[in-house]
């Protein structure tokens, strides 16, 4: 099995893809001479020329607004936002566009599009370039959220997202794009979407993870040494309650690791839903560990305890088990003021 | 002296740039748009440009040893940032874009206040509105918005205050740009919008942006456009005063002013990736530092002693950059919640007076097997 960077495996899927369907072509800035810039089009512009690989002006909403447009038709465009930030000038055309077609043209139009965007903290970006935002779209019907978390998922989960008939943003952590490891390509390398991926089985405690917080998750409980299950979400949305509640049914006890702010987190979603429908299995509260209610601070040293950090996750997920009782985040217990 | 160009929308938008200094330091008056500068005001403009590129040159120089996180440089576009800063009025306000240092310079932002950003030890540089220089804006285009709104409240005051706003080539294609000037227009909003084309949007070149000059994009619009040399900082002074003299009542005029990136986009940049090491010599004789000087030289305004004061102060400068970039202070892990909304955030970070819940029982398999045959019955 070939070992390669997640942004290799990216440019690797795309690659693959575009081989093997015509229609599928990719837009953004500095994606084609440039190769993208975290090197995720590398090859593109070589391999398949100018028409299927454009630089585009930098006009976030033209280019996912014509992506719409184009997938109506049949093609399969694959647009690339540098920062996920700049979904903010381009939202209409997916969550009120895009989102809609289908459901306003009684199932006639197919909008087969991908938005493929970097996000997350941990490279000193600042407050406007290092957000995950998947809270922006994941509660869109109609929208299919992804985001990967290793070189696997990043090279399976792209190949999915450009075949599904729907569009699909797929998110990706920005610190995990230099990241390595084994990726198995070709047909038997695809994930399927809307399925959770057990990273980690294990039997006393679930503990549910995305993105950049899955290495997290993985790395709190290896220095923890208990036998907690670790679920990648993988996609968002519609995101796969079986795998879940299945976990939690058997474990008895939920922690959810999100890079996000406390409220409206993903998590409380996933914490809601099991405290409903597992509520019998439960033998403590679930909860979830996020990052505190404030921007990403550009500091480095800030920005790295900003994000569930392994220790941090690893203090609570042991208070946890021993006490049963939830722990407080960290911004509490230093006394973390205005 | 009032200006004499008539503010028609050809009058200045097509053609060569306005230029009154050409490349070797000749000087060339045009009489639409006059030089009414002193030669102290020459000096400190030329003194300006040299310092700043001081700051540019030991900043990207700290960022290769570590010190910066990131550094956006602003070498060969300094008569830009100049050249406007000496045409606005003190109570004016400028919105910059990211790689303004010269504006930042010349408005009175201090070292601490232009690097301590880029060393990541700050979320903000400055008070927008003790210097005059807004936030600069790293979304594209968004401070073109910003700059007109800005703009109409001047309006609303009545006090003759205009608005400079700041950016790129790239930022011309973005629907914040179009639709700031579509506003400009609708409410005659006293704002200046400076489009820096420097040529290149990362790695895409200008003329994936625009098929046409830029600056006469504005007839489109209904307001004047003018075309200047980037390079030439008196033709940027003087076509900058002109435009917001008219702009103060007459609304926007869109400037377009033609450089050259000379770095990198940013220090995390390899632009040899897009572009030739050839192109970028050739605006090496286009600089628009030694032309001023070759002027101030012919002039009798600089002589070589004057020049090695200079090459002194900024080699001054050049140190206490080095000095107040490595003596920052960082900020402490409990201001965090600082700032994110105008009152004490602690509410909303450190929940008080809420009852803590006893805690469950410790993991113990027999409660979980109970837990377990009573969920799968
Ligand atoms: C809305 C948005 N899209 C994309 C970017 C990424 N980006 C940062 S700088 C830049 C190029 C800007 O070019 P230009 O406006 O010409 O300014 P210059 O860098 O040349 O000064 C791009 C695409 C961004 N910051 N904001
Ligand atoms: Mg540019």
């Amino acid at each position: 099995m070939p070992t390669m960077r997640v942004n290799q495996a990216i440019a690797t899927a795309l690659a693959d893809e575009m081989r093997a369907d015509a229609s599928v072509m990719v837009f953004g800035e500095d994606i084609a001479e440039a190769e993208g810039p975290f090197k995720t089009s590398e090859g593109l512009l070589a391999e398949f020329g100018p028409l299927r690989v454009r630089d585009t002006p930098i006009s976030e909403m033209a280019f996912t607004g014509a992506a719409v447009g184009a997938a109506t038709l049949g093609m399969r465009p694959v647009i690339e936002i540098m920062f996920v930030e700049f979904l903010g000038v381009a939202l209409d055309e997916l969550v009120t566009e895009a989102a809609k077609f289908r459901y306003l043209s009684n199932g006639a139009l197919s909008v087969p599009m991908v938005v493929r965007a970097s996000v997350g903290s941990g490279l000193g970006f600042g407050c406007q370039h290092s957000q995950t935002l998947e809270n922006w779209v994941s509660a869109t019907p109609g929208l299919t959220v992804v985001t990967i978390s290793d070189a696997q998922s990043a090279y399976g989960l792209m190949r999915a997202a450009i075949r599904d008939p729907d569009p699909v943003i797929v998110l990706e952590p920005r610190t995990l794009y230099a990241r390595r490891g084994e990726v198995t390509t070709g047909e038997a390398g695809i994930l399927p979407l809307r399925r959770a991926r057990t990273v980690r089985p294990g039997a006393d405690i679930t503990v549910v993870a995305m993105g950049q917080t899955v290495g997290i998750a993985l790395d709190a409980v290896a220095a923890c040494d208990v036998d907690a299950e670790v679920i990648d979400l993988a996609t968002l949305s519609p995101w796969d309650r079986s795998t879940v509640l299945t976990s939690v049914h058997r474990t008895g006890r939920l922690i959810v690791v999100e890079e996000a702010p406390l409220t409206g987190g993903w998590g409380a979603q996933v914490v809601a839903t099991a405290a409903s429908e597992a509520f019998s299995a439960l033998t403590a509260a679930p909860f979830r560990i996020t990052t505190p209610d404030v921007p990403v601070p550009y500091a480095k040293h800030l920005e790295a305890r900003f994000v569930p950090t392994v220790e941090d996750v690893a203090r609570q997920l042991r208070t946890y088990l021993d006490t049963g009782a939830v722990p407080q985040p960290w911004w509490v217990l230093e006394g973390v003021s205005a | 002296m009032p200006p004499t160009w008539t503010g028609e929308p050809c009058d200045g938008a097509s053609g060569p740039p306005i230029q009154v200094l050409d490349p070797s330091g000749q000087f060339t008056a045009d009489p639409r748009f006059p030089v009414d500068l002193d030669d102290g005001d020459l000096l400190g403009l030329h003194r300006d440009m040299v310092l700043v590129r001081q700051l540019d040159t030991t900043a990207t120089a700290l960022q290769q040893q570590g010190e910066l996180g990131l550094w956006a440089s602003s070498r060969g576009q300094e008569a830009i940032g100049v050249g406007l800063a000496a045409a606005v009025a003190p109570s004016d306000m400028v919105f910059p874009s990211y790689r303004e240092h010269a504006l930042a310079w010349c408005r009175g932002v201090g070292i601490s206040g232009i690097l301590g950003l880029f060393r990541g030890i700050t979320n903000g540089g400055w008070d927008p509105a003790a210097v005059g220089l807004a936030v600069p804006s790293i979304v594209i285009g968004a401070q073109v918005l910003h700059a007109v709104g800005y703009a109409m409240g001047q309006q609303l005051d009545g006090g003759g205050e205009a608005t400079a706003v700041v950016f790129g080539d790239g930022a011309s294609s973005q629907g914040d740009t179009l639709e700031a000037m579509v506003w400009a227009a609708s409410f005659e909003a006293p704002v200046v919008l400076l489009c820096i084309n420097n040529g290149w949007a990362i790695s895409v070149p200008a003329a994936r942006q625009s098929r046409i000059p830029l600056a006469q994009r504005a007839r489109g619009f209904g307001f004047p456009g003018l075309r200047v040399d980037g390079n030439d900082v008196l033709a940027m002074y003087a076509v900058a005063r002109a435009a917001l003299d008219y702009a103060r009542t007459g609304g926007p005029v869109l400037i377009e002013a033609v450089t050259y990136r000379m770095a990198a986009h940013t220090t995390a940049d390899d632009d040899m990736r897009y572009r030739t090491r050839a192109e970028v010599d050739q605006w090496q004789e286009r600089d628009p530092i030694s032309r001023l000087t070759a002027h101030l030289v012919d002039c009798g305004l600089l002589d070589d002693g004057a020049l090695a004061e200079l090459q002194h102060e900024s080699q001054r400068l050049a140190e206490a950059v080095r000095h107040e970039v490595r003596t920052m202070p960082m900020p402490d892990v409990r201001t965090l919640g600082r700032h994110a909304y105008a009152s004490d955030t602690r509410a909303s970070l450190v929940p008080a007076g809420v009852p803590v819940a006893p805690p469950a029982p410790a993991v113990d398999s027999a409660v979980r097997a109970t837990a377990l045959s009573a969920a799968h019955g």
